[in-house]
């Protein structure tokens, strides 16, 4: 039976499930549908004690009523029916909504306000991009078949294969995507920025003007790099997190596309980030056509306010500014500085996932649901926009986050009343 | 002890452990640090020793392993042992800064905590 995959934003939908086991998929794939190593509970928590779905829900609509301001956070590895439905009751709580791009690909979307996204679609890229330069991402690792199925060795029809493509990595570290690329630029941690600027200098002509270094990286080298981006038909720029998360943040990815934008006056460059969970496209979009922004969104005034200095999730929790938590999803208390964990132990929170996590340590609820794409069908947003079916494929007795959003919304609007 | 600048990141075992946070194998994919090999040796390391991280944010015991990396440059998976000596300045955007962050490292006897024990001291 065909399944697709949601671990990572490649989405892979070729995968085969046969008798419990997974074909074709990758490691991160595999270990995804391998559920007999997940920890899961068996029925939903209230304070350590085992209740019913109903129950567990009463509570947490009673908790997310009496608070002032719930922080609605994760939605990144769900399906947009239930993300749909998180907007809609941060919305009646009056409460925050953000999602795991907050820690990941946000300072791209503050970078694409300003500059807007000269973009492709995966397809585009395997069928077009005869050169690929990733850029602070390490595929190999992140997304391990997005080089097979779409980029590094892609059999496209007009690019035909690997021999045909030139892969570019730029990176602090001689990563495994390095190690298979064509040419490795290695720069100094936080230099994005300065490079980005050099090789825009380089292409508008001011060759002049760039030191005989920038950033661990010799002139001739950029010189180089600017030759063959510019000798290129046809192009893209796959940023990670090396540019979203280090010195410069969404000045890095604002640069890099004001480096397109340059490009697109000689030949044709696209550029898009590789987004890390399945549908942290979702988490984003689905906001962004209910509410009108994409993370970081306040309720509190009765409409959607964007300020991320303020409402995300990482600086509310830093400054104590939420007084519950629904947790969907994901799992902050893994993955937010402790400076934001801190004051997460100090709040009831309440936790939607299908498996037990570092948050559920500390969370007062915790419902498990049905894994998406395994136990559950929705739709999801592969990291190119582009929307996927995710498939049903098992039986299981976990509600889905739909079914127990559906039901907590509906007993928020009756407490409300 | 040595100063170092650290960055953070996926790796494709803490990806492939991500969704079972308390077992050991997540516990092993996210509790080290990748330090340059020469870098290593001028801490009298070995294979299997434990390093204190050092930052302006926080402190954390980690095992010390040779990373293919440039001199003065670290490397830790991202998870809650970084999360404890990341920044947390988020410069407006909601971002910690995950990757950049001076750190000093140095030998240590103290042992690594349990992902549980992490959270208690947090």
């Amino acid at each position: 039976m065909n399944i697709v995959c949601t671990f990572c934003g490649s989405v892979c939908d070729d995968g085969i499930y046969e008798e419990g086991k997974v074909k074709r998929l990758c490691k991160l794939g595999s270990s995804k549908f391998s559920i007999e190593n997940k920890q899961r509970l068996k029925a939903p928590l209230v304070d350590g004690k085992e209740v019913s779905y109903e129950e567990a829900i009463e509570k947490a609509a009673e908790i997310l009523v009496n608070a002032k301001r719930p922080l609605l956070y994760g939605w990144a590895s769900t399906a947009n029916e239930a993300i749909r439905l998180g907007v809609i009751l941060a919305e009646k709580l009056g409460g925050i909504y953000d999602q795991c791009a907050s820690v990941c690909h946000a300072p791209g979307v503050l970078a694409v306000i300003e500059e807007g996204l000269p973009g492709g679609t995966l397809g585009s890229i395997k069928n077009r991009a005869e050169t690929i330069v990733f850029w602070g991402a390490n595929p190999m690792e992140a997304h391990p078949r997005h080089g097979v199925r779409y980029s590094i060795s892609a059999k496209g029809i007009l690019v035909k294969d690997r021999k045909h493509r030139k892969v570019i990595v730029v990176d602090v570290r001689k990563t495994k995507t390095a190690k298979v690329a064509d040419m490795f630029v290695q720069i100094n941690p936080g230099s994005d920025f300065a490079i980005f600027t050099a090789l825009r200098s380089i292409l508008n002509g001011n060759e002049n003007a760039v030191p005989s270094e920038v950033g661990g990286v010799k002139k001739e080298q950029l010189i180089e790099l600017a030759n063959i981006l510019k000798n290129t038909k046809y192009g893209a720029i796959l940023y990670g997190l090396g540019v979203s998360q280090s010195r410069g943040r969404d000045r890095n990815v604002e640069a890099a596309i004001k480096l397109v934008q340059l490009l697109n006056r000689f030949t044709r460059w696209v550029i898009w980030p590789m987004r890390g969970h399945y549908n942290v496209v979702g988490a984003g979009e689905i906001p962004a056509w209910e509410a009108g922004y994409q993370y970081a969104i306040d309720f509190s005034r009765g409409y959607p306010r964007f300020f991320p200095n303020e409402f995300s999730a990482v600086e509310v929790l830093k400054r104590g500014d939420c007084d519950a938590a629904l947790v969907v999803a994901s799992d902050p208390a893994a993955h937010f500085p402790a400076a934001a964990v801190k004051h997460l132990k100090k709040i009831p929170v309440i936790q939607i996932d299908p498996y037990i996590n570092m948050t559920s340590l500390l969370a007062k609820i915790i419902i498990p649901s049905a894994i998406y794409g395994l136990e559950a069908e929705g739709s999801a947003y592969r990291m190119d926009g582009v929307v996927l079916r995710l498939k049903k494929v098992v039986d299981s007795p976990y509600w889905t986050d739909e079914d127990i959003l559906e039901l907590l919304l509906k007993r928020v609007e009756e407490l409300k009343r | 002890m040595i100063e170092v600048e650290l960055v953070t990141g996926r790796t494709l075992e803490q990806g492939a452990t991500v969704e079972e946070k308390l077992t050991e194998n997540y516990f092993y994919a996210v509790n080290y640090i990748e330090l340059n090999e020469e870098d290593f040796a001028s801490l009298k390391l070995k294979d299997g020793d434990r390093v204190k991280v050092k930052t302006k944010f926080g402190e954390v015991v980690v095992f010390a392993k040779k990373g293919d990396l440039p001199k003065g440059v670290a490397f830790m998976p991202l998870g809650p042992y970084a999360n404890i000596v990341i920044d947390p300045n988020t410069a407006g955007t909601g971002m910690p800064k995950f990757k950049g962050v001076r750190a000093k490292i140095e030998k240590t006897e103290e042992r690594v905590l349990s992902i549980r024990e992490l959270l208690e001291v947090i």
